[in-house]
């Protein structure tokens, strides 16, 4: 079972949150231009690395807010966690303290 | 095929060669579907210059993982058009290989918990009949009858209201189908690599003419992709993005009993599926964890939830012990269906996102991927499960039939 940091809770058990896929996948800026293809990658394709990954989480049994995670999806370390306002951190070094 | 006597040991079945420089068709991949899709080049389409490269060892992936289900009681036409070819190939395969891989058709229980999951049901069985596939829908009573551990009782916390029952359903030994399928594809003539992982592509333009492994660079006329949960990261190495993800997915068997069940359950609600292996284990899985990963094990707390579901559908259960726990990596795709047939880029082909329920295809599915990739076209059978129907809402919506259970 995944610990995960809620920005605002602290560290909790998986158990406590529901899983939102990729973050930072913004609403198109022109939804009206968009072709039939360029609306397939909005709906339907996501990133799906072997390695870091920003994706989105939400306390559902805690304070309920949706928050982003960078985890490792081979090693599943979670890396950092932070809120939707915050830029997605820089990733720590390598050998660092994790 | 009922003879309970094991086929002889996999060293004997195939041989070993070196990689050469340049093949016909390279498959990437020796799971199932890779070994299936080689036979059906060799067997149907006389293409017997062919390389299978697997990065692990045959069919050490997720054909060595699944809990060897096997039925077609999908819902849309597409679907049941090709798991039920599956099946119907799986019944004529034992014999075909000359290889007992104890193919069992001892029938499937959908269960139904809810007045939703009955009115699904009802459906599913009508559009099954339609299609011509065998389906029933059973009262509690008549299920008890199938299977008489289950607990039909109303004083659970989710009563078995009925359940979907379709009798050509079944389980078959999963690394003796591999071993049965290697061994004709390597008698025909293909090289069977192990220990070769695919690690980029060679490419003309926007054309793939080879690719690069740790055992050197192979060049090939064509590539089909048969890397199941890892397909999204090959194919991206190759330029093409696939509306995949991958997720652990958990299986566990008890030790050995003498036989209790005598038929495959699966509920989607409580979301447990159990059959008993021929050897005495009781065979079941769960759901996928709901995150990404590649780690090839999964969280805990999913088996938990597996274990309370089984106790209280089979009381007798409460005492069997938990011997072994494994994950394997699953690619699923957004409609819960497969991506089998061609790509933008030409001379590569994909045959990926079957989730959690591809073992039950690999027949089909390696005959409509050998047709694909020896003709260039799909398949009637493939055709409607090209990457295209993300984009023109074509979709083929089986959330219901394989949802996470499958
Ligand atoms: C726990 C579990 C239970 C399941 N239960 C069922 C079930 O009851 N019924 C059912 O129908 N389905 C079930 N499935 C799904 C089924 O196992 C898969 O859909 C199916 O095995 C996928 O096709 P495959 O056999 O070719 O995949 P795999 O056997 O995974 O084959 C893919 C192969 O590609 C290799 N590969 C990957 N990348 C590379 C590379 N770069 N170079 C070379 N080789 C590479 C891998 O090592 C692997 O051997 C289950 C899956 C799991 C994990
Ligand atoms: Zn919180």
């Amino acid at each position: 079972m995944l610990l995960i940091t809620c920005p605002w809770c602290g560290p909790r058990d998986e158990t406590e949150y529901h899983y939102g896929g990729q973050a930072h996948v913004p609403y198109p800026e022109n939804p009206a231009d968009l072709t039939d293809e360029q609306w397939a990658e909005y709906v339907f394709y996501r990133d799906n690395p072997k390695g870091p990954f920003a994706e989105r989480w939400m306390h559902g049994t805690g304070c309920r807010r949706w928050f982003n995670v960078l985890r490792d999806t081979v090693s599943y370390e979670v890396l950092t966690s932070y809120r939707l306002d915050e830029p997605r951190p820089a990733l720590p070094q390598a050998g660092g303290n994790r | 095929m009922t003879s309970t006597a094991l086929p002889e040991h996999p060293d004997w079945l195939w041989r070993n060669p070196e990689p050469r420089s340049s093949y016909d068709v390279v498959i990437v991949g020796a799971g199932g579907h890779g070994l299936a899709t080689a036979y059906y080049l060799a067997k149907n389409h006389g293409i017997t210059n062919v390389a299978v490269l697997e990065k692990g060892w045959l069919a050490g992936g997720n054909m060595a993982r699944n809990t060897t289900i096997i039925r077609s009681n999908y819902l849309w036409d597409e679907s049941a058009a090709i798991y039920e070819y599956a099946l119907k190939l799986w019944e004529r395969l034992p014999e075909e290989l000359d290889y007992d891989f104890l193919f069992s058709q001892r029938g499937v229980l959908n269960l139904a918990h809810t007045l939703q999951d009955v009115r699904e049901g009802v459906r599913r069985v009508n559009a099954n009949r339609l299609n011509g596939v065998d389906a029933e829908w059973l009262e509690p009573d008549q299920v008890a009858k199938v299977c008489p551990i289950l607990n039909v009782s109303s004083r659970t916390r989710y009563p078995v209201l009925g359940a979907t029952f379709q009798p050509r359903a079944g389980i078959a030994k999963h690394d003796h189908v591999a071993w049965a399928l290697a061994r004709r594809a390597d008698e025909m003539g293909v090289d069977l690599i192990q220990g070769c992982e695919v690690t980029g592509f060679l490419k003309d333009g926007d054309r793939v003419v080879g690719v690069d492994t740790n055992r050197g660079r192979i060049h090939a006329g064509g590539v089909g992709l048969a890397a199941a949960g890892h397909s999204s990261v090959l194919a991206e190495r190759a330029g093409v993005r696939l509306p995949v993800q991958s997720h652990p997915l958990q299986a566990l068997v008890s030790e050995l009993h003498e036989p209790v069940h005598p038929t495959v359950v699966m509920s989607n609600h409580v979301h447990v599926y159990v059959s008993q292996a021929h050897k005495g284990e009781l065979v079941m899985g769960a759901g996928v964890d709901a995150y990404n990963g590649y780690g090839q094990r999964g969280s805990f707390h999913v088996i938990e939830q597996q274990m309370a579901a089984a106790v209280e559908l089979f009381p007798v259960f409460a005492r069997a012990h938990v011997l072994r726990t494994w994950g394997g990596i699953v690619d699923v795709s957004p409609d819960a269906s497969p991506i089998i047939g061609t790509t933008p880029v030409e001379n590569l082909y994909v045959n990926c996102g079957w989730g959690t329920g591809g073992f039950k295809a690999t027949p089909a599915a390696g005959w409509a991927f050998a047709h694909t990739i020896a003709t260039g076209e799909p398949h009637p059978l493939n055709a409607p499960f090209a990457l295209e129907r993300f984009a023109t809402g074509a979709l083929i919506d089986e959330h219901g039939a394989a949802a996470v259970a499958h």
